[in-house]
């Protein structure tokens, strides 16, 4: 726990402007920062002799609709070398969310990214490939959003079985 | 370009197929070189249907003759939207969902969700419950190993390996069976504990298991470990730097292979794995070879530590689930005598527990690597988002890495030795 608090007060020192909020919760520490240093920090807490934060554990998109800021993306640090994990917390506003990659930090990144944008919709601007991954490429809409429906198969029974039937794709003559 | 001039041929017939694979090779513009759009390397599609792709995983060849310049692994065929399905159940509905991520360790994740909802309710599981845990998760470990081994010895030639394993599993699935009903998706752990007891007929046939499969391991090891066209094929195939396996998220077997001495159980131990006495084996260069090495000892220390859990669960007494009643249901003798429990049958039943605001991350060791569940519950019954990091997916994203400059024989290989589960990787 120490390497964690010694951590989050390096990051607050070299930092003081960049970090929001430090959250401790269950024994987990959360640090929001703002989207602009992101980059920096996570360069920071990578290289520095200490944190050697040098992997990148999860990276993971939230929907807090319909609070703002409306999305978040969390990233779960992790040093191999010390055991430490910390938690770093991103918000972003629910119109154009955008965000800057970090698949140029860690290229674990690449792929956590491409299906934050896949099932969210937050873009990262300076990732190299950003296409959906999880669904098919013509899909529209962003699945893991709140307002987005789950959806279901209604079931057939027989007073509805023609109208069901009527909306199944069937194959055409 | 090349692919244009030779679409002059026949225009009308071939013009809507034109159309279409010009815009998904548009879409890959970043993703392939620039050789393949001259026509200089070829473009083959291991695809979605493939024996030896473990599942439905499309990956797409950039081949020169028969090296692979570049793969690019396309995913999402399996995606079935467990997240989203997640958060529309409470939070005990929704772990009957998580057998079918990873379905080869289906335990593994309920243990890993259960622990969450532990960590975020801040519920204790009582002794008997966490031996139970570490038995049976040392036996699903088991139980995906043999798998990986059959289709991997599948894929590189040794057929006979294959139908081995899989007797060596139907023993495993009929304790899992005797367990909970289910083959496959047990969702035997439960937020507190257990689903049930273990039957009394468990203790034998675990026992019996477990004096029977050690020189069953030693079996496949004569069949595969010395073998000369084994060792033709796997060694000094498919090499994962230690650094570059670490940079892309590898875990598990995958970067042990590599030599990087990160194992969960020992690292971060969950569920009482720190009092039990087992290695973690190493590999040495961070080919093919050393991670089957890698895997096969894996197994002999999880029947070491079910040694030690079948021993310690044969004395310990005590309830197999947690006694807070705000999280775990009272058992059905309880509601015949007592008011609170069947205000708190009602309250579990109806609408569910509810859980504080904030998220928690659980890392637990799947077969795979690091399995991790990010649970960020928003104070109602149902979870808010429920994330799962798999470790299949960071494995894959590290496959270009480790086959480029391979052939297309090595490349089925690396792919079976990552040791990916499609269920992991597309939820």
């Amino acid at each position: 726990m120490s390497d964690v608090q010694n951590a989050v007060e390096r990051i607050q020192a070299q930092f003081p402007d960049a970090i929001r909020e430090v959250v401790e919760f269950r024994g987990e520490t959360t640090l929001v920062v703002d989207k602009g240093s992101l980059v920096e920090i996570c360069t920071f807490a990578r290289d520095t002799e200490g944190l050697d934060f040098d992997r990148l554990s999860d990276q993971a998109g939230l929907d807090y609709w319909p609070e703002e800021p409306r999305f978040a993306v969390s990233y779960e640090l992790y040093s191999l070398q010390n055991g430490t994990d910390l938690r770093i917390k991103v918000y972003t506003p629910g119109d154009d969310p955008e965000l800057p990659t970090l698949s140029g930090v860690w290229p674990t990144a690449n792929w956590m990214e491409r299906e934050i944008w896949d099932m969210f919709g937050i873009t990262f601007t300076g990732h190299p490939d950003l296409r959906r991954i999880l669904l098919p490429h013509d899909w529209t809409g962003h699945p893991l959003r709140k307002d987005y429906p789950l959806g279901y198969e209604e079931v057939q029974f027989s007073f509805n079985v023609e109208r069901i039937d009527d909306q199944k794709p069937y194959a055409k003559e | 370009m090349g692919l244009t001039e030779r679409d002059l041929i026949n225009v009308t017939d071939i013009d809507t197929d034109r159309q279409t694979v010009e815009t998904t090779l548009e879409e890959l513009r970043g993703v392939v070189s620039d050789r393949a759009y001259s026509g200089d390397t070829m473009l083959l599609n291991m695809g979605p249907q493939h024996p030896s792709t473990h599942g439905v995983l499309r990956l797409l060849l950039e081949l020169d003759g028969e090296t692979v310049v570049n793969v690019v692994p396309v995913i999402g065929y399996l995606h079935t939207g467990i997240e989203k399905n997640m958060e529309a159940k409470t939070y005990v509905k929704a772990l009957v969902m998580t057998d079918r991520l990873d379905y080869l360790n289906p335990m593994g994740n309920n243990l890993a969700y259960s622990l969450a909802i532990e960590k975020l309710m801040e519920v204790e599981v009582p002794e008997r419950a966490q031996i139970a845990r570490v038995l049976l998760a040392e036996l699903t470990r088991i139980n995906s190993h043999l798998v990986w081994l059959g289709t991997h010895g599948l894929d590189v030639g040794a057929m006979s390996v294959f139908l081995y394993c899989f007797r060596e599993r139907e023993f495993l699935l009929d304790i899992f069976e005797m367990v909970s009903g289910q083959r496959m998706m047990s969702s035997y752990f439960r937020p507190g504990g257990l689903w049930r007891d273990v039957p009394e007929e468990f203790y034998d046939t675990v026992e019996e298991f477990l004096n029977y499969f050690p020189p069953k391991i030693d079996d496949y090891e004569r069949l595969l470990t010395n073998n000369p066209i084994f060792l033709e094929r796997t060694q000094g195939v498919g090499v994962l730097p230690p650094d570059e396996g670490i940079a892309w998220g590898a875990s598990g077997g995958t970067l042990r292979g590599s030599g990087v001495n990160w194992d969960i159980r020992k690292a971060h131990p969950y569920s009482g794995y720190e009092t039990y006495d087992f290695d973690v084996p190493l590999g040495e260069h961070g080919d093919v070879y050393s991670r089957y090495q890698v895997r096969i000892e894996e197994m002999r220390q999880s029947v070491r530590i079910a040694w030690q859990a079948l021993e310690r669960l044969k004395k310990a007494k005590g309830p197999f689930i947690s006694d807070d009643r705000k999280v775990v249901p009272p058992p059905r003798s309880e509601l015949g005598r007592s008011m609170e429990a069947v205000i708190h049958h009602f309250k579990l039943w109806t609408e569910g527990f509810n859980a504080p605001k904030g998220e928690v991350y659980v890392r637990v060791e799947s077969p795979r690597g690091e399995l991790g569940v990010l649970l960020s519950g928003d104070g109602g019954p149902k979870p808010h988002r429920v994330r799962w990091r798999q470790p299949s997916f960071s494995n894959l994203q590290a496959l270009p890495v480790m086959a480029r400059g391979h052939l297309v024989a090595d490349m089925v290989a690396i792919l079976a030795s990552i040791d990916i589960v499609l269920g992991d990787i597309d939820r």
